[in-house]
């Protein structure tokens, strides 16, 4: 046997743009274990849930992340929306479900960049994000934010879309599945991408489920878990069906996060051609009192959002289950028995966001 | 559309193995562990899944009383059961991978545990009466 040693990995790397540490035991090349450790850029903003009002955490609670951000705050929102039993508008889950697309598409973009850059591969990396800024000025536009959008509400949305607005992403549409057919044809069947992520990084289908994966890692190993088939918000209306994959490798998980750049276009054209007219928010009065895990389904994977009320202005507790920090066990499965030249590959296939991991 | 209406069981720590065992029997996926205060004491709260349903089971928690470990049951409850032993001082046995207090670095012990935060609000400088 030869002898181990233990390289550390992060937690500043290349690869990496925000701080994680692995301590990778090596045998020669090959990774016999990996050991995670986090705690670099923990923020402490679940306790901030104490010190302000109920209703202006939800935008703290989109600064959870800078990626999947409207997704935070909207599932923060249905966790206090549900315990003080408030039935918002019909068009307003449309409109979340609509801006919950736009940021899974950004962040699957955003993503495909960061793999390809991981790979070597910078003209991709530059095509998927030029791509993405299309993205971006959609949600601009609509918004009034790129990254942090802040139209979410206790009781709704702050902003509405009119008839033109609903039409001019329609006619958007068609153009964007053109862009998304060509960088899924290149991550397809491109041979440096194939020889970088096929066969690599294995997750057992039946040790992604004992391990809690979540989102494209375990549908990339043939679970088809997807919290938006449980059809909360507006999807119980849209059709929707997850992607799953059955080879369980980086490359799986890869295009899981590509063709789902379709599925939201499926999704987005649904709900502008069934969105009802009406109000886009609910009045509020008086404080939660109660408690809720809401979830949802974000770029990365399911989020909880644990709220806990007591009827005053400050909510107890405020606890985020975050979809990175379900994949490290899955991640740590993965690189067992990898070589250290693939590690940052596998790595890059949970979509680590740690900002979001650690709160 | 209102989200469905969720149930918590509340059962004692000595019964908490044996249950989770169950749940891992019947194909349930470990979702979340979490922690939370209630009065003086803390409750612990773990939730399954099974056909996109949720279940949660909850226990009763305090710095004093170390719980046992379901990371050999489920290898994942690691990163939850770490992650609440260093933000609230509940101790857990037997954790398969134990960071010991390292896991979530922070400038006090247990910042989640009991009242050491204070927040004081302050004039900026040089603004007067």
């Amino acid at each position: 046997m030869s002898k181990q040693i233990i390289v550390p990995f992060g937690p500043q790397h290349p690869v990496l743009p925000e701080p994680i540490h692995l301590d990778l035991v090596l045998e020669d090349e090959r990774v016999v274990e990996a050991i995670p450790s986090i705690g670099y850029v923990h923020r402490g903003l679940e306790k901030l849930v104490e010190k302000r009002d109920y209703k202006d955490y939800v935008f703290i609670s989109e600064r959870i992340c800078g990626i999947c951000s409207f997704i935070h705050g909207a599932t923060y929102c249905q966790g206090v929306e549900q315990i003080m039993g408030i039935e918002i508008p019909r068009r307003a889950e449309f409109l979340r479900a609509i801006w919950s697309e736009y940021s899974r598409m950004h962040s699957h973009l955003l993503w495909l960049g960061c793999f390809a850059d991981g790979m070597g591969y910078e003209n991709l990396f530059m095509n998927c994000w030029k791509v993405r800024e299309k993205i971006l000025d959609v949600l601009e536009r609509t918004t009034g934010g790129r990254v942090i959008q802040g139209v979410n509400r206790v009781g709704g949305v702050s902003r509405d879309m009119d008839a033109a607005e609903l039409k001019r992403i329609l006619s958007e549409i068609p153009s964007l599945r053109d862009d998304f057919t060509e960088l899924t044809r290149i991550f397809d069947e491109d041979l440096t991408v194939q020889t970088r992520t096929k066969g690599i990084g294995i997750l057992p289908k039946d040790k992604a489920w004992d391990l809690g994966a979540v989102g494209p890692v375990i549908r990339g190993s043939g679970h088809a878990v997807d919290v938006r088939s449980t059809g909360y918000g507006a999807y119980d209306e849209l059709d929707f069906k997850p992607v799953v994959r059955d080879e369980a490798d980086c490359y799986a998980r890869c295009m899981v996060r590509a063709e789902e750049l379709f599925t939201s276009l499926d999704l987005i054209e649904n709900a502008i051609d069934r969105i009802p007219a009406g109000d886009i928010m609910v009045p509020v009065k008086g404080n939660p009192s109660g408690e809720y895990y809401a979830r949802a389904e974000q770029p990365r994977g399911e989020v909880i959002h644990y709220v806990k009320a007591n009827g005053k202005k400050n909510l107890a507790r405020h606890r985020v289950r975050t979809p990175t920090l379900a994949n490290v066990p899955a991640l740590v499965q993965m690189l067992a028995g990898c070589e250290l030249a693939d590690v940052p590959v596998i790595v890059l296939t949970i979509d680590p966001c740690i900002g979001c991991m650690e709160r | 559309m209102k989200q469905p209406q969720q149930t918590i069981e509340t059962i004692a720590v000595e019964d908490l193995i044996n249950r989770v065992h169950s749940f891992h029997d019947d194909g349930y996926r470990l979702v979340q562990i979490s922690c939370a205060a209630e009065g003086e004491a803390f409750e612990v709260t773990y939730s399954f899944d099974k056909d996109l349903t949720l279940t949660h089971l909850r226990i009763p928690a305090s710095p004093d009383k170390p719980i046992p470990s379901i990371s050999r049951i489920y290898l994942a409850s690691f990163v939850y059961e770490n992650e609440i032993a260093d933000l609230f001082g509940i101790p857990f046995t037997g954790i398969a991978i134990d960071y010991k207090g390292t896991f979530i670095r922070t400038s006090i012990p247990h910042p989640f545990g009991s009242s050491q935060i204070s927040v004081v609000k302050k004039k900026p400088e040089g603004q007067h009466e």
